[in-house]
């Protein structure tokens, strides 16, 4: 069947699902039920992430294509079969979500109240979606995952979070519903010119350039949202205010990493001459979405909007890494990723830490820390660091090989993206001062405890993973190397088919009666 | 592996330090990062000396893969060759003495342990630098040493003065950064390769490349200079990006010291010096670096005739001292460079340290108007600081004096006494002065601290004095001795193909055919420099107040620094703040977020009549994303 030689990436999916069921049997008094439901969601989480780590060991890095394939028929007369699959660009998608769902549920650990139980219901759904949507080989199997991620985390936001929740959560599903919407068109038209809506078998069909141009249109809608790109970004500055940390990890950690790999897998891959026609509108877009939202970042007051700042400009860059279409350009952008995953993830942890404490999530009502959390103040560090992308740490692979990849394009792309190396510095290293420098002179903070066993638990690892992947990158590119130079060699011979001048690459792009006024 | 050793021992001292601190107290992480440091200083020596005297061969040692994308190949290694071996030997052994010195300096302090674990880590980013086989490593050491800076800096975290200053250092190099990056990119677009080898073979063949910027086809190997220029512009701080420097003299003097004169600051020269066989082939560049480093190094000068902060002039000098070593690297005189590099290192840090040692005695006082008269009362300092500030102004026999001279004289040849000259020589006379001036105020003269400070004026320990006395015997010493070798008839044998100047063959032998007059002119210079000190600070004390009202404007330009800071003030900082606030309420929250609630009522309205519809806001949303999306698109195609 495949490597694994079970269908592991089903099994991956469903568990969670299992956990859940086994949540529902749950019977005894509130506390009880609230602490095994709690321990059954962590059990499962950990089940699933040490099983995933069969993909870390087995999967064969040498092969471009797509592995642990399982194939099923689900609607054959309409060419539409349950087929999963894993490649270089998506293998470690999976292995993030797998990472990180354990970890968000230890932050939930002392929310949940009375609904504990379905609180860690959510996460167990969310998990299974999340994984889904990595590891589904047909479109229409993606969609549905697609779709399924937006229920758990409107739930979550809405019922577990702050005091605008429902502000938020409606924000949310509305900003994603309308853009999956948009793809969904999309997905349609792919079915009726493909005839079937298996992945590996569009990317065997060349699409006319006219199509192209308003499917990526249809995917841009999807995906932008997704991770999010300037000017549909605000949904997320709401979301992140609003969600409960655990929620908040798994925005940035997961959800973003999603508009991203969605880009790959469906705009650059399936429609590359209309991505080389738009890279210039995305390029445009990231640059204003790094400069516009690093600036934003330094003037919140707000911690969690401030994490929230900082995550849409450390998206863009890898928007931008996307469209260079070279093997240092996407590699880039997937280091920017899940460095952005967990780094993030990380910081809203150590925000977490600081309103469990105090209840607070406002910088001026922080100081001097350092005093009397160092440990604390150690770790949030090296999370501020990988944020500023310091060589040695996560953050700085990913933003080396954009700007490296970037200067291939154009010198003003590589430089506006480099101002990140400064704006990034001065939000980053102004908001340290104010949490955990300066005199520790307020009375309610000289009580504050240093960081405690649950809070080593879930920021060790995402220490060691900044530093390891920041110091050995190899580990991590020896998965992107094969499909990523696949891509970028794939995007060339396609464009190789083409007009090579771009002025008659546009005049076949456009279609030829546009309503809207789209031809130029 | 000996080489090896000197760079990771203070990596292992620093880890231990830092994370066991609290269980080691403060003698136990000052006796393992000592250790690590006494470590890496011989090995230091051994392999240098082994090296440098021509008994080893230059070779690279692997140590790991780091980043290997496409052709973008990037390895963890160490480079052993004449320049890094002579940058480890410095540094090793200065940053060991500073390390002792702060046994002293910093007893009684909070947080012992991470000064000592910070120390050490600096320590091992700038060997990581120094001894970097491509660009990117350096660029981890580079931006290492940086991190570190920031942290020591702000040492002192509950004093906002010292959080603004470590964050103004961080930010300002990262603004040089940013082209240091481009830079990296752009020999990548060109060599296929960021490894110096592979640079360094293929550079003559690209000489006349081009790259297209600014409309028109530039020089490309010119653009790659100028963008690692600006690099070495922030971390060495040249003017334009250097007010950060003065107030890196926020953190704990052995800091200052170390970091902020001996070491970290010299990595942009360091750069230039490592980059010469492509710098070689970039004349516009070299030509930038000269005007840079000859503005500088007067211009900081100037500045640091009239600061009254002890700290502050050595810092101005040392800025102006950096702009010398530009200069140097301009003319193709790149050994010159690297020799002054290195006396700086030694009188430099001398210098400092000694300020540290009369700001110990002082109780904390840095102003040089409330001493006076310590002459008589810490004569070890004195002496010590004389042996520093003559090394510094270049009087013979002194180290200054060669290693300056000969960057003087060789700006005179390879410029034919343009600009750059004549910036060096006239920073040679203030040089002096500022010196004197510095000497004269602190030390002699009536006492003007008040009594209690006075009644505990004391001489420092013996862990701070050791270190003086050896920095003192470098100070003297390294100059004469050394000069044969770094600049003189043995340079080749001594450098062995590590600094490349093909296009300037002949620029040291230049320097001994210097015209007799312009050869002692800086020499001259230096002596009136001390003499006009001694006349307006002890033969005429009234002149300097008296030039300063005549004179008030200049008085008041210099005295504020040219108004730089007061300047970046109104032309970055306010604006972004505002631009800031600006996108945040207004762009978000008004135009942003404004279009989806005006559509959404625009929709609901003309909808009114169809009825309520289920999905009806759902409709409305994406009906407006699409017409946003048509807008933005119909403008990009139209406007493209």
């Amino acid at each position: 069947m495949n490597q694994a030689g079970f269908p592991l990436l089903s099994l991956l999916t469903f568990l969670p699902l299992a956990g859940v069921v086994v949540l529902f049997f749950l019977r005894g008094d509130e506390e009880s039920v609230a602490r095994a439901a709690r321990w059954t969601a962590l059990w499962t989480s950990l089940i699933v992430f040490v099983l995933s780590l069969v993909l870390w060991f087995d999967f064969d890095k040498s092969f471009a294509g797509f592995q642990f394939q399982e194939v099923m028929s689900w609607l054959p007369q309409y060419g539409v079969s349950y087929r999963m699959g894993v490649d270089g660009i998506s293998v470690l998608f999976v292995l993030i979500s797998t990472a990180l769902t354990p970890i968000a549920i230890l932050s939930a650990w002392k929310q949940g109240g009375a609904r504990a139980r379905e609180y860690m219901i959510a996460f167990l759904v969310l998990e299974t979606t999340m994984i889904g949507i990595f590891s589904a080989l047909d479109f229409m199997l993606f969609f549905v995952f697609f779709e399924a991620v937006l229920i758990p985390m409107f739930v979550i936001i809405g019922v577990w979070g702050g005091e605008r929740r429902r502000y938020a959560a409606i924000k949310f599903f509305l900003f994603m519903f309308a853009g999956s919407m948009l793809m969904l068109l999309g997905l349609i038209a792919l079915w009726v010119h493909d005839g079937t809506t298996s992945i590996p078998d569009m990317l065997r069909m060349p699409l006319p350039p006219h199509m192209q141009f308003w499917l990526f249109l249809a995917f841009f809608a999807a995906f932008a949202v997704k991770i999010p790109i300037w000017p549909v970004h605000t949904w997320l500055i709401d979301a992140h205010n609003e969600a409960p940390i655990a929620g908040s990890v798994l925005l940035a950690g997961v959800l973003a990493n999603m508009g991203g790999y969605g880009f790959l897998r469906f705009s650059v891959a399936l429609l590359p001459q209309a991505s080389q026609y738009f890279a210039p509108f995305m390029f445009t877009l990231a640059v204003v979405a790094i400069i516009y939202t690093s600036i934003a970042a330094l003037v919140q007051r707000d911690l969690l909007k401030f994490c929230a700042y900082s995550s849409v400009g450390h998206m863009a860059i890898a928007v931008v890494g996307i469209f260079t279409f070279s093997v240092q350009g996407i590699e880039g952008s997937l280091f920017r990723m899940l460095s952005h995953g967990f780094i993030t993830a990380a910081l809203f942890i150590c925000v977490g830490v600081l309103m469990d404490r105090t209840r607070s999530q406002s910088m001026d009502g922080f100081g001097g820390l350092a005093r009397n959390m160092p440990f604390y103040a150690l770790l949030f560090m090296i999370f501020a660091m990988g944020t500023v992308g310091l060589p040695g740490t996560a953050g700085f692979i990913g933003e080396i090989l954009v700007i490296v990849a970037a200067l291939k394009v154009n010198f003003w792309l590589s430089l506006l993206t480099g101002t990140t190396l400064i704006l990034s510095a001065i939000y980053t290293l102004v908001m340290y001062r104010k949490v955990i420098f300066g005199g520790l002179e307020r009375p309610e903070l000289k009580v504050l405890a240093d960081i405690g066993p649950r809070e080593i638990v879930m920021l060790v690892p995402l220490v060691i993973l900044t530093i390891w992947m920041g110091i050995y990158p190899s580990s991590f590119s020896t998965f992107f190397d094969a499909t990523a130079n696949a891509m970028a060699q794939a995007h060339t011979v396609a464009l190789a088919g083409t007009p090579a001048h771009l002025a008659s690459a546009a005049g076949t792009l456009a279609p030829s009666s546009v309503p809207a006024g789209g031809a130029n | 592996m000996i080489f090896a050793i000197a760079v990771f021992a203070p990596l292992f001292g620093s880890l231990i330090a830092g994370l066991f601190g609290p269980w080691l107290k403060d003698q136990g992480a000052q006796f393992v990062s000592i250790l690590g440091m006494l470590i890496a200083a011989v090995c230091g020596v051994i392999s240098g000396v082994h090296l440098l005297s021509g008994a080893g061969h230059p070779t690279t040692i692997a140590i790991a893969e780091w980043l290997h994308v496409g052709g973008f190949q990037v390895d963890w290694a160490l480079r052993y060759d004449s320049l890094s071996a002579v940058m480890v030997l410095m540094v090793t052994v200065v940053a060991t003495l500073i390390h002792i010195y702060s046994i002293g300096y910093m007893h009684g302090d909070r947080s012992v342990p991470r000064f000592f674990s910070y120390l050490s880590l600096f320590t091992f980013a700038m060997l990581m630098l120094v001894t970097a086989n491509d660009l990117v490593q350096l660029f981890f050491g580079w931006e290492g040493v940086g991190l570190v800076s920031y942290l020591l800096i702000g040492f002192w975290y509950e004093k906002p003065s010292a959080n603004a200053a470590a964050i103004k250092a961080f930010v300002m190099n990262r603004v040089g950064d940013l082209g240091f990056a481009l830079g990296i990119g752009l020999v990548f677009f060109l060599f296929g390769s960021v490894r110096f080898p592979d640079i360094f073979a293929a550079v003559s063949a690209q000489s006349h490349a081009v790259y297209h910027l600014f409309g028109t086809d530039l020089h490309a190997l010119d653009v790659i200079g100028i963008l690692l220029f600006i690099g070495a512009m922030g971390k060495s701080a040249q003017i334009g990006l250097h007010p950060w420097l003065a107030d890196a003299m926020e953190g704990p003097t052995p800091v200052s010291a170390l970091i902020h004169a001996a070491t970290m600051v010299t990595a942009g020269v360091f750069l230039m010096v490592r980059m010469s066989p492509l710098l070689e082939y970039a004349p516009v560049a070299l030509a930038v670096v000269g005007v840079i480093g000859g503005t500088t190094a007067l211009f900081a000068a100037t500045i640091g005739c009239v600061q009254t902060d002890i700290k502050r002039i050595i810092a101005y000098s040392t800025c102006s001292q950096l702009g010398y070593m530009f200069v140097a690297v301009s003319v193709g005189a790149y050994q010159a460079s690297i020799f002054h590099l290195i006396t700086h290192a030694c009188f430099k840090a001398l210098l400092f340290l000694t300020a540290g040692s009369v700001i110990h005695a002082m109780s904390g006082e840095q102003d040089i108007r409330k001493m006076g008269g310590l002459a008589k009362l810490i004569p070890y300092t004195y002496v010590m600081m004389w042996i520093g500030s003559l090394a510094l102004a270049g009087i013979p026999p002194l180290s200054g004096y060669f290693s300056k001279d000969a960057i003087v004289n060789a700006a005179f040849m390879g410029h034919g006494g343009g600009y750059a000259w004549f910036c060096v020589a006239a920073a040679a006379f203030l040089t002096a002065f500022y010196s004197g001036r510095l000497l004269l105020l602190t030390f002699h003269g009536k006492p003007r601290g008040d009594d209690h400070v006075m009644s505990h004026v004391h001489e420092s320990p013996l862990v701070m004095t050791g270190p003086l006395f050896l920095l003192a015997l470098g100070a003297i010493f390294v100059g004469g001795v050394f000069a044969h070798d770094f600049i003189g008839a043995d340079q080749a044998k001594f450098w062995n193909g590590a600094i490349s100047a093909i296009n300037h063959p002949s620029i040291l032998l230049d320097i001994d055919k210097t015209p007799f007059l312009i050869e002692i002119l800086p020499t001259v210079l230096a002596v009136l420099g001390f003499v006009l000190s001694y006349v307006m600070y002890v033969a005429k004390p009234e002149l300097p107040a008296m030039l300063a009202t005549r004179f008030a404007p200049i008085y008041r330009l210099l005295l504020n620094k040219y108004y730089f800071d007061e300047l970046y003030d109104v032309i970055f900082v306010k604006p972004y703040h505002a631009i800031a606030r600006a996108i945040w309420h207004v762009g978000d929250e008004d135009i942003i977020d404004g279009i989806p609630r005006g559509g959404a009522g625009l929709a609901r309205f003309s909808a009114g009549g169809v009825g309520r519809l289920q999905s009806g806001s759902l409709a409305q949303y994406a009906f407006v994303m699409l017409i946003g999306l048509v807008v933005l698109i119909t403008v990009f195609l139209i406007f493209r």
